[in-house]
């Protein structure tokens, strides 16, 4: 593996800006590494090769010819097969969209391009993000790089594998429950979900619009800052869009230093239902923080517990609504019923059956169920409920301190197939993740070291439109514990390059 | 042709058993630059599926955002329908799978609409004023227009394979509902037509729509329902749909008044259900059964934010309003002091702007509903077109008028001498000049004819000398003949008179 991909984005920024190594280098270098472990990893559902070597092109230059550069320029980026994208297809994860090529670029790729990052291609996921596991992807799973046995996390299982086996040093997700924090857990990247209406989402295919966004996924606490401060800002195309200015990231993230930051500890994010080691590493960075001179306090958050449940009510209500587009009117698969009469109704009913995975199906008629007339109330309604209660239990706890912490996901990467056939297993993995998008609050995921050989997150919230916190917070506890482990955690990881023989594996 | 199959009553009979109960939901396209959510802009007529943007096309990963001019006409639609104002409300998505529509869901108002409890009082043309009640005004989307191909019909039924244009997804609407119209007996129809003919006027006027039935602009379904004479509580209603020129909307009433009744005395219950009229046929057809239980899993439209007014918004808007056209009519009648048949002929006309402006350009009231409602409206017909595009303007009457005022020609030459100017033949001047076609104003030659003519009808002659002035009508006329129409009329009155000696 050429070193180039070992480093950093922020670092590769540096190296690009003296001229030390080109952009096309450094891509080359990626793109390479695709080649060499992604028929393992299968983090990517299209390779951009060709117009990813053509922006770094462009990119060195630009830079020959001394023009002033965006700080990212030439560092490569990979991008969530989410988001739609001019020139590449865009799946979703799932057959109903294969081979559909969008004639529009979402905001976010809008603000790659002029970034001038080089998009490396999409990555694997869930089918439309539904998943804790990306074993829903319509186009086979993607493996966790700690073992390849083991599943990457979800429904951003690709962009997360992607950064983790050092194919990307960046990559874009999309986060509705959870979906770009679990899988930086599981493979011990770093996550970010920004405040809702922080990033645009438009061009984001929408799984459940008041819970989803997109986010920046990476290595380091900084390198997800930096990305951040690229695709963040307001966007007159998306009306939940805030207004609010970014705000230096990367200062915050560059702050180092937590005295007197009051750290509220979750009471209902942790122990029943957390592995012992989950808790161990989290007990473990509590103790490094209070050492660093933050303030430990207790918070409590009781209606936490009705958040799973309400989550699980108003996401499929949501994309019920949303996924009914997909009817192969317009775009995409169309399948035409084998026998009988060929009514429009029957077109849509065949190309949905034969387009739709069974987690797909299953979040429709479950959202299509809890907005029927008679249950709206009790379902849909009491969900909304719910969701008021979670966000003044946000409002009391951040009375209390400035950012919360709890572990990210309950667990560590478990074996591909372990809860394929145990949704509400599958569900409980996103337990600490869902309260942030039920309110809105941001949140980041950063490695917290092992247990049994297998990365655990921490995750940290912060108040809505305070993600400076997130990055202060998480840089001081990734500063730590590299001090403590003697390198980034992912120095740890296998050699992916010797596992050719474990493609077999499973 | 579609068959009559539904036994009706006659209506007569129906109004002496039955009390109707109306109720009516307009759909009003609003006029704005751009369509109710996307950019794309909102036109009539265009090719096929080239007015969209890719929210219209319902692309993957797309989000609307509301046009804040579609709001501000909503607004002012709602101020003219006296209605209150929401100060703040959301959108709401209406879900059902249908072709023409390329989310598969409408994005509508349901809990919550812009505009609320409002009235308009409706005045029937004996003048009679009867105040329908607004339940709501609301926003939402247009749906794309489905073309079936291959059958006979143009209907989906027999068609073997149906295209869509997604032109018209988007563009805004306004739905106005109605509360339950009840109390108009034997004047429901014309009661209906009154209703949508006003709803029609107030959007055009206040700017907000073209407000062209024949396009789509202003589209009524229509609620009827019947309770037996004496009772009080509502029947069964059916909901005839797009019934789209004033005329229908009163006959589709009336036959629906007549079919329930129908129904209701063979001791049978009218189906809740939607019905199709056909113009053909003077009767409508069922459409699909409708229940209260249609369930659309109605909930907020979580891509967007609430929209909320300000009272200073509102006001701002209400300052823009024009006059409601109803008073304007009432002040004009007034101002002009023509009679109630006068004015009425002069609004049907649709010629009652361009009275109010040839008299600002300096006619009397008198002049200038002589020359719209005669001379211009005889050639609208002939050419069959509005009076107002026949193509003379206010000023062009007034300079007309003032040569017939000055003596320098009469009615008739004043219609040849338009026939000229609308020819290119120049200014009114002009044209008299090149045809000669000025009065004879020398007496002279009028004299002359007079006696020709007073000669030739010597019995009328003695008539007048006898003190039957009015019979000099016959002498007058033989001197335009004579004259061929170049004489001032009421010169050769004044001068037969002189000549036999007697008072005019």
């Amino acid at each position: 593996m050429s070193e180039l991909t070992r480093h950093s984005a922020a670092r590769l920024a540096e190296m690009l800006a003296a001229k030390d190594v080109s952009s096309v280098e450094v891509t080359q270098a990626h793109l390479d590494r695709i080649a060499e472990v992604d028929g393992n990893v299968n983090a990517f559902l299209h390779v951009n090769t060709e117009e990813a070597l053509a922006v770094a092109a462009d990119v060195d230059k630009a830079r020959a010819a001394g023009e002033e550069l965006p700080v990212l320029a030439g560092v490569p980026i990979a991008i969530k097969d989410l988001i739609v994208t001019v020139g590449q297809p865009t799946t979703a994860g799932s057959r109903i969209l294969e081979g559909w090529m969008s004639p529009y670029d979402a905001t976010v790729i809008k603000k790659i391009r002029a970034a001038k990052m080089p998009m490396l291609g999409k990555t694997n996921l869930d089918e439309f993000a539904m998943g804790s596991s990306t074993e829903h992807s319509a186009y086979g799973p993607t493996r966790n790089p700690w073992d390849l046995g083991r599943i990457p996390g979800g429904s951003g299982g690709g962009s997360a594998a992607a950064v983790a086996a050092f194919e990307a040093p960046l990559a874009l997700g999309t986060d509705t429950g959870g979906s770009i924090r679990q899988p930086a857990s599981v493979t011990g990247s770093v996550g970010v979900k920004p405040t809702y209406g922080g990033v645009s989402r438009y061009g984001a295919i929408a799984m459940a619009s008041s819970l989803d966004q997109i986010g920046p996924v990476s290595r380091t606490v900084l390198d997800s800052a930096l990305l951040h401060e690229v695709i963040g800002g307001h966007d007159p195309h998306d009306s939940t869009s805030l207004t609010d200015p970014v705000g230096s990231l990367a200062e915050a993230a560059r702050t180092g230093d937590v005295r007197g930051l009051r750290i509220g500890v979750v009471r209902e994010l942790q122990g029943e239902g957390y592995d012992a080691g989950v808790q161990a590493r989290f007990d473990e960075s509590l103790e490094l923080l209070r050492g660093a001179g933050a303030e430990i306090v207790e918070v409590s958050c009781p209606n936490f517990r009705y958040a799973l449940g309400a989550y699980y009510l108003i996401m499929p209500s949501e994309a019920s609504s949303n996924l009914a587009k997909f009817d192969g009117v317009r775009y995409g698969q169309r399948v035409l019923p084998a026998d009988g009469p060929m009514t429009i109704e029957r077109v849509m009913g065949a190309t949905r059956a034969a387009g739709f995975g069974d987690e797909v199906k299953r979040r429709i008629i479950l959202g299509t169920y809890a907005l029927s007339a008679g249950y709206y109330d009790a379902y849909y309604g009491s969900a909304q409920k719910v969701r008021t209660l979670v966000q003044r239990d946000f409002d009391a706890a951040f009375a209390k301190a400035d950012v919360l912490i709890s572990p990210t996901a309950p667990t560590t990467a478990f074996k591909l197939g372990e809860k394929l056939d145990d949704p509400l297993a599958m569900y409980l993995n996103d337990v600490a993740t869902i309260p942030a998008n039920l309110a809105g609050v941001p949140g980041i995921s950063v490695p917290g070291g092992l247990a049994d050989g297998l990365p655990v997150g921490i995750q940290f919230l912060a108040p809505a439109r305070e993600d400076a916190r997130l990055y202060r917070a998480g840089h001081v506890l990734e500063s730590l514990l590299e001090e403590k482990w003697g390198g980034p955690l992912l120095a740890q990881a296998p050699d992916l390059a010797a596992a050719e023989t474990m493609s077999g594996a499973n | 042709m579609t068959a009559v199959t539904d036994e009706i009553l006659s209506f007569d009979e129906a109004m002496e058993k039955y009390d109707p109960v109306l109720g009516f939901e307009v759909h009003v396209e609003l006029n704005t630059k751009t369509k109710m959510f996307s950019a794309a802009p909102n036109v009539f007529g265009d090719e096929p599926n080239t007015a969209v943007s890719p929210v219209d096309l319902g692309l993957p990963g797309v989000l609307p955002v509301v046009n804040k001019a579609a709001v501000e006409y909503s607004i002012m639609i709602g101020l003219a329908l006296n209605c209150k104002i929401a100060e703040s409300c959301f959108f709401a998505r209406k879900n059902y799978f249908y072709p023409d529509t390329p989310k598969n869901f409408q994005t509508s108002q349901y809990e919550d609409p812009i505009c609320y409890d409002g009235y308009l009082d409706i005045e029937l043309e004996d003048g009679e004023v009867f105040r329908v009640e607004i339940e709501r005004a609301h926003m939402e989307e247009d749906a794309g227009k489905l073309t079936h191909m291959g059958g006979a019909t143009g209907r989906i039924q027999g068609a073997e394979y149906s295209l869509v244009d997604y032109n018209r997804a988007g563009v805004p609407l306004v739905e106005i509902v109605t509360k339950p119209i009840v109390g108009a007996g034997s004047r429901a129809p014309e009661l209906a037509r009154a209703y949508v003919a006003a709803i029609r006027e107030i959007v055009k006027n206040l700017g907000v729509s073209d407000a062209r039935m024949e396009r789509g602009n202003v589209r009524c379904d229509a609620n009827v329902s019947l309770m037996p004479k004496g009772t009080t509580e509502f029947g069964i209603r059916s909901e005839t749909k797009n019934v789209n020129s004033l005329r229908s909307v009163e006959r589709a009433v009336r036959f629906e008044i007549q079919r329930h009744a129908a129904v209701l005395d063979a001791g049978q219950k009218v189906t809740q259900e939607t019905r199709h009229w056909h113009e053909d046929t003077r009767s409508t057809t069922s459409g699909r059964p409708k229940s209260d239980a249609d369930d659309y899993r109605y909930f907020p439209e979580p891509d967007l934010v609430p929209v909320v007014t300000t009272p200073e918004w509102i006001e701002e808007l209400r300052g823009r309003l024009p006059e409601p056209p109803a008073e304007r009519r009432k002040r004009l009648k007034a101002a002009w002091g023509y009679s109630d048949a006068e004015f009425r002929d002069v609004v049907n006309a649709g010629v009652m702007d361009a009275i109010e402006d040839t008299i600002a350009a300096g006619a009397s009231a008198a002049v200038a509903r002589k020359w719209w409602m005669g001379e211009i409206s005889r050639r609208a017909k002939e050419a069959e077109v509005d009076p107002v595009d026949v193509g003379v303007s206010p000023e062009l009457i007034v300079e007309l008028d003032k040569l017939v005022q000055a003596g320098k020609i009469n009615d008739k030459l004043a219609r040849q001498v338009l026939d000229g100017v609308l020819a290119g033949e120049g200014t009114p001047e002009e044209v008299i000049e090149k045809r000669g076609l000025a009065v004879v104003s020398d007496d002279g030659p009028l004299l002359e004819a007079i006696d020709a003519a007073l000669a030739a009808q010597p019995d009328v002659a003695e008539k007048i000398r006898g003190g039957k002035v009015q019979a000099a009508g016959a002498i007058v006329g033989g001197v335009m003949k004579a004259t061929r129409g170049q004489a001032d009329a009421g010169r050769v009155r004044e001068l037969i008179f002189e000549r036999l000696g007697v008072q005019g």
